[in-house]
Parts: C-alpha cells; sequence; structure tokens
C-alpha cells in the first residue's frame, strides 16, 4: 500500500461542484421573478423546457461518453446552463428554439470538448450565438412588457412554446433595439414616444437588471466568486458610456445608467463573466478579463449590427483568455519576478 | 515505387487515403462552397477534372522534367489545367461559374492536386497516374457533396435546388422539399456550419473504422490462458 503524499495546503474548500451551482441557481431567482412579472410566463415556460431538455441531453452524452450519469447530473451545471440560456431568451420562444439552443450549448459546447471543467467557451453563450445567427427573426422578437401591452397567461404562455403556429401575439423591439434604431431624435423625445421605456432605461429591464444585480451581490457574499471581473466589466462599461454620451442625443448611444440596466449586463456581469472555467484565472487577469469585455460590449452594443453584445463580448474574451492568463501569471512567493530584475 | 492496384487505389482515394477527411487538404474550398448540393457537385467536377489532367500530363513528362524544377512545372500544368476549366464553365455553366468565384481559379492551389503531381504522378505511369486522379477527385467530391446535401438539408429544409446551374433547364423541378414550413437554419449554411459538419463526418469515419478494428481483433486468435509461451518459459497469467 502506497502512502498518500499531499503537500500544504491542507486546508478543504467547503465549496463543492454542487453547492456553487445551487447558489448560482438561487440567486437567478430574484431575476426570473421580475422577468416573469413584466413579460409573464414566457420566460418560466423557457426554464423548465430548457432544463428538462439540459438534462435529456446531458445524460445522453455522459451514457455516450461512457461517464457516471447520476454523479455528473447531480451537480446542476447542466440546469444552470440551461436557465442562464433561458434567461437570455426571448419570452414565449418555440419549443425548438430551446431545442436547438440547448443542444448546442450541452452537446457541442460542453461535451465535445470535454465536459464540465474542458470546454474553453461559456455554454450558454454559444448556445445563445447560435441562435441569433441562426434565427434573427425569432430571437429579436420580444413581447412587450407590463404597462406596454397585454401579458399572456400560463396557458396562453405553454400554448406559444408547443404550438407556435397557433400563438397570435405581438412582439416589439427592445430598448436598446429603439435607441439604434433612433438615431435622429433626442433622449426626451425618444422616451416619450414609445411606452417601452422606464425611469431609467428599458421598461421591466431595468427592474429585471436590478433584481440580477441583488443577486450577484448575494453570490458575491457568499464568496462564490470574487468582485474582480464583475466590478471591472461594470466600470468599463460604464466608462465608455459615459466617454460617448453627449447627455441627450441618442445618437451618443445612452447614458452609463442606461447601460448598466439595459439588456444583459447585470445578468452577463455575476453570471456568466463570472464563470470560473471560460474566465481568466488570476485576479490581476480577471480585472483585464472583465474590463475588455466591457469594453467590447459598449463598441457592439453602440456600432454592431446586434441590439445586445454581451454573448459576443464573452466569446471573444473566452478566446483570449488563455493569452491573458499566460502574460499575468503571478510570481510565486520567493521567486523573482523575471520581467522586473 | 511498386505500381499499386487500382483495387487498391480505388480503396486509398475513397476512404483510407480520402483527401478531404483524412489528409485535410483543400479545406479552403471544401469549407466555403459546401453550402449546397448543386455548388459542391460544380466544385468537385471541376477538381476531378483539373486532377484527372493534370495528374496524366505530370506524369507523361515526369521523364524530362529535372528534381529541381518538378514543382514549378507542376504548378503551371496544374494553372494550364485550372485555367482551361475555368473557361468551360464560364461558357457552359455561366451562373455556377459566378456562384463559385474565386474559388474556381484558386484550385490552382488546392495542395489535393499538387500532392497528388508530387506524391504518385511523378513516380508512375499514365494510366495509374490518371486513375489517381479521378479516385482522388472522386473521394474529394463524395466528401464535397455529402457536406452540401447536409448543409442544405439543415439549412433550407430542401435539397437538390437550382440544379438547373449545372444541367440545363430540365433541372429547375429537382429541387426536393423535405421538411416543408420549415424555419431556415442559417450557422448550417454559414461558415461555422461547415466546420461543424465537416467535423462530424471525420468522427463518423473515425467510428466506422474503429468498429473495423475492433471486429478485427476479434477475428485474431487469443492465446489461451495457460498455454506455454513460444520460445519463453513461464506461464500466462
Amino acid at each position: 500500500m502506497a502512502l498518500m503524499r499531499i503537500t500544504s495546503p491542507h486546508a478543504h474548500g467547503p465549496m463543492s461542484t454542487t453547492r456553487v451551482m445551487q447558489s448560482v441557481l438561487l440567486a437567478t431567482v430574484p431575476g426570473i421573478l421580475v422577468l416573469t412579472h413584466f413579460f409573464g410566463y414566457g420566460t418560466l415556460v423557457n426554464i423548465v423546457w430548457g432544463a428538462m431538455l439540459a438534462l435529456l441531453f446531458e445524460s445522453a452524452a455522459l451514457r455516450l461518453r461512457g461517464r457516471p450519469v447520476s454523479f455528473y447530473l447531480k451537480d446542476y451545471s447542466a440546469v444552470v446552463t440551461a436557465t442562464l440560456l433561458c434567461i437570455a431568451l426571448p419570452p414565449y420562444a418555440p419549443w425548438w428554439l430551446i431545442v436547438v439552443g440547448i443542444a448546442s450549448a450541452i452537446l457541442i459546447a460542453k461535451h465535445l470538448y470535454g465536459g464540465l471543467g474542458y470546454n474553453p467557451f461559456n455554454p450558454a453563450m454559444v448556445g445563445y450565438v447560435v441562435l441569433l445567427i441562426s434565427f434573427p427573426v425569432q430571437m429579436t422578437a420580444w413581447s412587450p412588457p407590463r404597462g406596454a401591452g397585454e401579458l399572456h397567461g400560463l396557458v396562453a404562455a405553454l400554448e406559444a412554446c408547443f404550438t407556435p403556429g397557433n400563438f397570435d401575439g405581438v412582439t416589439m423591439a427592445t430598448p436598446l433595439d429603439l435607441l439604434k434604431q433612433n438615431n435622429a431624435l433626442l433622449m426626451e423625445d425618444l422616451w416619450q414616444q414609445t411606452p417601452l421605456f422606464g425611469r431609467w432605461a428599458g421598461l421591466g429591464w431595468e427592474w429585471a437588471n436590478i433584481a440580477f444585480l441583488a443577486g450577484g451581490l448575494w453570490l458575491l457574499y457568499q464568496r462564490i466568486f470574487t468582485w474582480h471581473a464583475p466590478a471591472a466589466m461594470l466600470a468599463s462599461l460604464g466608462l465608455m458610456a459615459a466617454l460617448f454620451y453627449d447627455g441627450g442625443s441618442s445618437a451618443s448611444g445612452g447614458s452609463p445608467l442606461f447601460h448598466w440596466l439595459s439588456g444583459a449586463t447585470m445578468l452577463g456581469a455575476f453570471f456568466i463573466v463570472t464563470d470560473p472555467v471560460t474566465s481568466a484565472v488570476s485576479l490581476r487577469g480577471k480585472l483585464i478579463y472583465g474590463a475588455l469585455i466591457g469594453v467590447l460590449v459598449y463598441l457592439i452594443r453602440a456600432w454592431g449590427n446586434y441590439p445586445d453584445a454581451l454573448a459576443f463580448a464573452v466569446l471573444i474574451m473566452n478566446f483570449a483568455a488563455p493569452f491573458i492568463d499566460h502574460y499575468t501569471q503571478p510570481t510565486t512567493y520567493g521567486h523573482r519576478d523575471e520581467g522586473s530584475k | 515505387m511498386a505500381q499499386a492496384s487500382y483495387r487498391e487505389l480505388s480503396l486509398n482515394g475513397l476512404w483510407k487515403n480520402n483527401p478531404a477527411i483524412v489528409q485535410l487538404l483543400g479545406l479552403c474550398p471544401l469549407l466555403a462552397v459546401t453550402g449546397s448540393v448543386v455548388n459542391a457537385i460544380g466544385l468537385a467536377s471541376a477538381t476531378t477534372l483539373v486532377l484527372i489532367c493534370s495528374n496524366s500530363s505530370v506524369s507523361l513528362v515526369r521523364n524530362i522534367v529535372s528534381d529541381a524544377i518538378r514543382l514549378p512545372v507542376f504548378v503551371m500544368i496544374i494553372a494550364a489545367a485550372v485555367t482551361c476549366i475555368e473557361m468551360l464553365m464560364q461558357a457552359f455553366t455561366y451562373e455556377l461559374y459566378q456562384i463559385l468565384g474565386i474559388f474556381l481559379p484558386l484550385i490552382t492551389t488546392n495542395c489535393v492536386i499538387l500532392g497528388r503531381a508530387d506524391a504518385f504522378a511523378c513516380k508512375n505511369s499514365l494510366a495509374p497516374a490518371a486513375y489517381d486522379g479521378f479516385i482522388m477527385g472522386a473521394g474529394f467530391g463524395v466528401i464535397l457533396v455529402l457536406l452540401g446535401a447536409l448543409r442544405e438539408l439543415l439549412g433550407t429544409g430542401a435539397l437538390f435546388a437550382n440544379m438547373d446551374l449545372l444541367f440545363g433547364p430540365a433541372a429547375a423541378s429537382w429541387k426536393v422539399v423535405v421538411i416543408s414550413d420549415y424555419q431556415p437554419f442559417l450557422l448550417a449554411i454559414l461558415p461555422p456550419g461547415a466546420f461543424i459538419f465537416t467535423g462530424l463526418i471525420i468522427a463518423g469515419k473515425n467510428l466506422v473504422d474503429m468498429n473495423i478494428k475492433r471486429r478485427q481483433d476479434a477475428l485474431k486468435e487469443k492465446p489461451v490462458k495457460g498455454s506455454k509461451r513460444v520460445r519463453v518459459t513461464g506461464h500466462i497469467s
């Protein structure tokens, strides 16, 4: 019998994958509730259907790869991926849209690369981008929020998902899209022109973002992740917006507050950018990684072809994460930094 | 180099040494123009014709071209063949010529062609060289058409659209709508789809190879436990 030889530190990390994933799921609850309040049951239907599919695809992939199925299913990572992806999908999305998205996320982005911990790209964002470039019409059709149009009940939401041909719903552009399309107007005129804008940003969107911010802060308090990446991302996004915003015209791209509370900003900052697998590792690396995502989000929002940018920004920086790690490797204690002799 | 049998040449071109999914040569046109079956057939036939012409010509001149200048000579032969094919397509299938665009002249730089000229044609006589060109082109073309069909089917829900570009007006009705009321899956037609589906085809080929190997291994005689090794003392445990 060989003796176990383990070097220090002998401390035990109480955080298992399962606990981390459960906390993340719990932290998305306020955001999901706010989305349901403003946009109806569509998001909930998406998430339940998506989570079922994710478990199905995950167990199929695990069986094919000859891995223990129940062990990996119990870590909730597939459910987290499905939840994050489905939050980002428009409510009342047809069932097949979610099938394609979850299949791309779980099968291609996760298991083809070796499963949890080996994926270089965030699976939820890969699923989202596959859908966005494949089905732009369905992916940019958001239902109007409470206060700007009628809401659908649970039955209508189920009908929209599973018999999309029979569903008759109204869809509208999102506030970020509107901002992009109405370049000639002043911000105030734009605000008055449509009921889609709320106090600081889009109606409903601002509260969803605040709810995700709250969930994210709770995760931070639980020490699921460090503050570096989300803070750097929000700071650089705000800085970019402040640099280009002239205070009135919508051509200048909206105030920092508008960008913080629009689209997927808070969901991205606290639930996507903080993904431990696909982000940079060192603290300095996380600062760079987050800051560049913020810059990219603003660049794509302001001058890109798509209204929101988080998925693209995150995927681009996923590519760059190993590169950032290479240059931000901390010097081990007792060694001299080779760069500064 | 010993003269390879035609059977072996066929097996090599179509399966064991397939230019597209084993050698992974000529990936640029493979990925770029396989958005539909008609594009795939067009490029596959053009490439095959060039391969036959270049392999035959290289085989004919192999004894009078010195080693030092063989590559420039091969490239000029290939370029001449490509120019002929390009002009033929411009004359007879003009729309397809326009769709394939830059990828027709780029056949010159397709590594499969120079690869076969240097690795096979310049060491073999005319008949095997021409046959090798044909079968390598066929192996390349099969994958091209398979990829084109997969991407067209998933991307548009139909197959064999616009075949009149290649086969004349009568072929306009060849289009088969496999799934009516289909939401176009743009990813399959866009470049990422080409990478994903090529990967899947390669994975499929490896899977078949693995199964064949497993079956062959199972057929081999296994040593019986306890039997004595030849020229080795001791027992197999």
